[in-house]
């Protein structure tokens, strides 16, 4: 005698049935993407790379040993000393100090921090902006479409830097020297998301085209849902994936951007160093012997940058069914 | 006795997948006499290209053949190194594929392509293997073939893209074409030509072919023997007539009866009830007994195999000494 | 003259048609873009889909439209559910219009009476929605159930309507099999209780077996809900199944319009002649057929006078010059010259 669970008599009665969390999960591990994951080692090992340094970001309050932001407990005394096993060194601090007596693996871990957010922000604004028009775009056509897309176009034209000289300009003219501190972290997810916008558009519209020719789509037309719940609820779910891998490879570059606005000196400031921000400062003593100022920053921005790009290719071609 | 052109001797091909390798093709056996056109019908998923495709020795990796033998004249051929199958495709069977553009170049004019073909499988000069692709487009019915020999195949209808992707099968003289879903990309009015031309063109080359097709209207107008396939295995083989009037396998009389006719007025198809196992759930015994309204006692436990009968052969207990009670597990 | 139609439409009171399609024409744009144009110096290039069709649908019957690719026929299909505008004429549903804006207030009303089922299974249902919320999209867009339990049992109802199991409400379209994908489409073009399907090839995607199953169940639907269907196929053989009367459509034009019985027994134009020949059928077995000419011509540039005169045997001056209008012949209505002057 078969056991009913409540699934069958709900069905039984007429209720809604729903899978439960467990089968929702069971079938995630079951999956063919959890499969090829496991199966490259390399995917793997960047994603343990990615998400130490994410984690590290994440808890700094928590594991580092020292507040770089807390002014009143630096001392000069402690500037630029080498790493913790070289000559000189101080235990105190891992990876050494800069020329402010900042601990660099805390300040590391502060400026992934900064890193992180400012790439994880400004993809998200991309993102966001980039779908709703690509969105609008491919399922309006006509004059709508040559206007949005033009746009892109023109805006493909201006270099990702140029377009965040001129936000930060702007910025810098309109609010004055002081208030942009606090601005400048706005100012550069702006500019860095509106950079990279027109990809997630181009990207977009053209799955809409495609979609929106769907005959599932036809089927909700003609029992006339609103284009814009269409938009939403039909084509969007179903444009998705390669957005996701274009997320992911952007906001490596995003992140990559970010150092160089940084290290340009429109970034983020020396008080709130970001990645960027120290190697700009670790870039001054280069050459006069204090290495490790540089250096680290340069190697956790270039491993994250690595991994999540290697992420983003194994996310690429897992989501491709020509490749599989 | 005439040797047959091609002889399938219990091939199986399989298809490793993480989840456990799956038998695509399950021990099938046939035989293919010179100038013979031979059905392999079933619906999606029947295994029927598949057997097309390990013919020609064209099967993706990571699937492969794993048992059995194929004969093309008597010598094995499914154990042949790359290079070699290379030469006997082309050369010693030709192919015709549902899309004709797969089998066409687009970058190069039909003229080169034929001409090429030609003169891999003949030692013929350049010149001569123009008049002879010249000749065979005439033969396939391309109207002003000197003038249409220097087109691309975008310049062609779908219809005359097929007689020209046909021109090219048959270009170096086989003993075998493998001819799958010919007509199915076609409209009706195309595809009756195309028929008809596969037809008297195979007749008068002398060519065997295996001819794989969802359309059993098609197979009853073209072929002399055919073969239905069921989920990898060969339910029923005969003459085109004893399978089309009188099919005993209970598969082939659901698949007669669910086809209508414009011959005649039905009010209700026979329907077979469910659908075709996935590979991944083939049942035991006769795979086709859960959807069968005549099984019995033996049906869910053991495999029949394909056995005489008239003419024909078939894979039914229905028609076989049923095994003893002690083979079967209660 | 739209308002006569409309006039005497709505003046023929319960007897009407429930569909009457009039003098229906479509035009798409095929030409290259501006740009290319102007600089090129290329012409505008109209493709002239579907030209001056007139039939019309009584209510519990099902009419087919016959045609090959590019006879305009599943254009027709989507100007009569309102999915494509008209360029010229007009669909009129139980004595609404379609297209003229005075009938906008009840054609939205007619919507709910009209759907749709789609060739292909595999792109017809939304692949990141379950088969249940497939299924109550129509419910709840015409409100046609108050609560979530009335949702669920009116769904329940329809999957077991349809020959599925309520419980399969809950998985994912790449879960079932192409007939049961297509069952959860006609569920779906069920729920919100229409009257009129159009059935643009709702079988041409699947197997011969899974398809008995499907024309029975649509045959079985229409018997218990009293349906009407427009049923569009290359299929002659589905045709003859399903239909009591049947259209045959060449390059955009209706040529044949008989009771299937009649169409079937003593076809009268040239091109349904022909087509009847072709079809590949089971009963054929080694029969000489007749060499069939030629292929269809490309509709951007379709053949002057009579569009199946390049291949049709009785083909006359007549033919090449003039196009022949629609004439009753026998219980249907026949567009030849040949029919017309008694020449076949």
């Amino acid at each position: 005698m078969p056991v009913e669970t409540n699934e069958t008599v709900a069905a039984r009665v007429g209720v809604a049935p729903r899978i439960g969390v467990a089968g929702r999960l069971g079938a995630v591990f079951d999956s063919d993407l959890l499969h090829s994951f496991l199966r490259s080692k390399v995917t793997v090992l960047a994603a343990v790379v990615t998400l130490v340094i994410m984690a590290g970001a994440l808890l700094a309050p928590l594991i580092a040993p020292h507040d770089p932001f807390d002014v009143a407990s630096l001392q000069l005394l402690d500037s630029n000393l080498p790493p913790a096993w070289m000559e000189g060194g101080d235990p105190r601090f891992l990876l050494g100090t800069d020329d402010q007596g900042r601990d660099i693996f805390s300040t590391i871990l502060y400026g992934s921090r900064l890193s992180l957010s400012v790439g994880f922000l400004s993809v998200v604004f991309a993102a966001v902006l980039g779908i709703a028009l690509g969105l609008v775009a491919g399922y309006a056509g006509g004059s709508t479409d040559s206007v949005i897309m033009r746009i892109a176009d023109i805006q493909l034209t201006f270099p990702a830097i140029l377009i965040a000289l001129l936000i930060d300009g702007t910025a810098r003219a309109l609010f004055g020297e002081q208030r942009n501190e606090q601005l400048v972290f706005w100012v550069l997810v702006l500019s860095i998301g509106l950079s990279f916008w027109v990809q997630y558009a181009r990207t977009v519209r053209g799955s809409t085209l495609v979609e929106k020719n769907k005959d599932y789509v036809l089927a909700a037309r003609l029992i006339g849902i609103h284009p814009v719940k269409i938009l939403f609820r039909h084509v969007l779910p179903n444009v998705m994936g390669p957005v996701l891998v274009i997320a992911t490879i952007n906001l490596v570059l995003a992140i990559i951007l970010e150092a160089t606005l940084s290290f340009l000196g429109v970034g983020l400031p020396p008080t709130q160093p970001s990645l960027g921000t120290l190697i700009q400062i670790g870039n001054r003593y280069l050459f006069s012997g204090e290495w490790w100022i540089a250096i680290f920053p340069g190697i956790t921005l270039a491993s994250l940058a690595l991994a999540i790009n290697l992420l983003g290719d194994w996310l690429r071609d897992a989501l491709n069914p020509k490749l599989r | 006795m005439t040797e047959p052109v091609l002889s399938v001797r219990n091939l199986k091909v399989e298809f490793p997948t993480r989840r456990g390798r799956l038998t695509a093709i399950d021990d099938i056996s046939f035989d293919l006499m010179p100038g013979e056109v031979l059905g392999v019908v079933g619906e999606s998923g029947a295994g029927k290209s598949i057997t097309g495709t390990a013919i020609i020795g064209l099967i993706e990796p990571p699937g492969r053949i794993a048992g059995g033998e194929i004969l093309l004249k008597g010598r094995r051929i499914d154990n042949l190194p790359p290079d070699a199958m290379r030469k006997i495709r082309g050369k010693r069977i030709g192919m015709v594929f549902q899309d004709p553009l797969t089998s066409l170049n687009p970058l190069y004019r039909i003229g080169d392509q034929l001409i090429e073909t030609v003169q891999t499988h003949t030692d013929l000069s350049a010149a001569a293997a123009r008049n002879r692709a010249l000749a065979l487009l005439t033969e396939v019915g391309i109207p002003a073939p000197a003038s249409r020999i220097d087109n691309y195949p975008h310049q062609f209808s779908g219809g005359m893209r097929q007689r020209v992707v046909l021109a090219l099968a048959l270009a170096a003289e086989p003993e075998l074409v493998i001819a799958d879903e010919p007509t199915t990309a076609l409209d009706v009015s195309v595809q009756a030509q195309i028929i008809a031309l596969i037809k008297r063109l195979c007749r008068q080359h002398g060519a065997a072919v295996m001819l794989i097709t969802h359309d059993m209207g098609v197979i009853a107008e073209t072929a002399d023997r055919v073969a239905v396939m069921y989920a990898g295995r060969i339910v029923e083989i005969g003459p085109v007539r004893d399978v089309v009037k009188q099919p005993h396998h209970p598969y082939t009389k659901g698949l007669m009866g669910s086809i209508p006719t414009i011959a005649t007025e039905s009010d209700r198809l026979l329907q077979i009830p469910g659908s075709m196992p996935r590979l991944t759930a083939i049942p035991k015994g006769c795979a086709f007994h859960p959807r069968c309204p005549a099984r019995f006692a033996p049906c869910d436990q053991v495999r029949p195999e394909l056995a005489g009968r008239d003419r024909s052969q078939v894979a039914c207990w229905l028609y076989h000494d049923v095994p003893a009670p002690a083979e079967l597990q209660p | 003259m739209t308002e006569t139609l409309v006039g005497t439409a709505a003046a023929a009171g319960p007897a009407r048609p429930l569909v009457q399609v009039e003098n229906l024409g479509r035009v798409f744009d095929v030409s290259p873009p501006w740009l290319n144009r102007v600089i090129e110096r290329l012409p505008q290039r109209l493709l002239r889909a579907v030209a001056g069709v007139n039939f019309t649908i009584d209510r519990c019957e099902t009419f087919a439209l016959v045609g090959e690719s590019g006879s305009g026929k599943s254009t027709v299909a989507k100007m009569v559910v309102g999915l494509i505008p008209p360029t010229t004429g007009q669909v009129i549903i139980d004595g609404v219009s379609m297209t003229n804006p005075a009938h906008d207030g009840q054609r939205r009303a007619l919507r709910r009476r009209i759907q749709m089922v789609f060739q292909d299974p595999y792109a017809s249902l939304n692949p990141r929605w379950r088969a249940f919320d497939i299924i109550a999209e129509p419910i709840r867009a015409f409100s046609l159930a108050d609560s979530r339990q009335e949702i669920a049992a009116r769904v329940g109802e329809l999957l077991t309507l349809v020959g599925l199991d309520p419980a399969d409400g809950a998985k994912y379209p790449h879960e079932f099999s192409g007939g049961q994908r297509q069952r959860i489409a006609i569920a779906r073009a069920l729920a919100s209780e229409p009257e009129f399907i159009v059935c643009d090839e709702p079988t041409s995607a699947l197997d011969v077996s899974v398809q008995a199953q499907i024309l029975n169940l649509m045959r079985d639907l229409q018997d218990r809900l009293g349906l009407t269907y427009l049923f569009i196929s290359h299929n002659l053989a589905v045709v003859r199944h399903m239909a009591n009367r049947i259209g045959v459509m060449y390059l955009g034009r209706l040529v044949e319009v008989a009771p299937s019985r009649d169409l079937f027994r003593a076809p009268r134009h040239p091109y349904t002649r022909m087509l009847l020949d072709a079809v590949p059928d089971l009963e054929m077995t080694g029969r000489q057929r007749k060499a069939v000419e030629g292929e269809i011509p490309n509709p951007i540039d379709p053949p002057a006078g009579c569009a199946f005169h390049p291949r049709c045997p009785f083909a006359n001056d007549r033919c090449r010059a003039e196009r022949p209008e629609p004439v009753a012949a026998g219980a249907g209505e026949v567009a030849c010259h040949a029919v017309a002057e008694g020449r076949i």
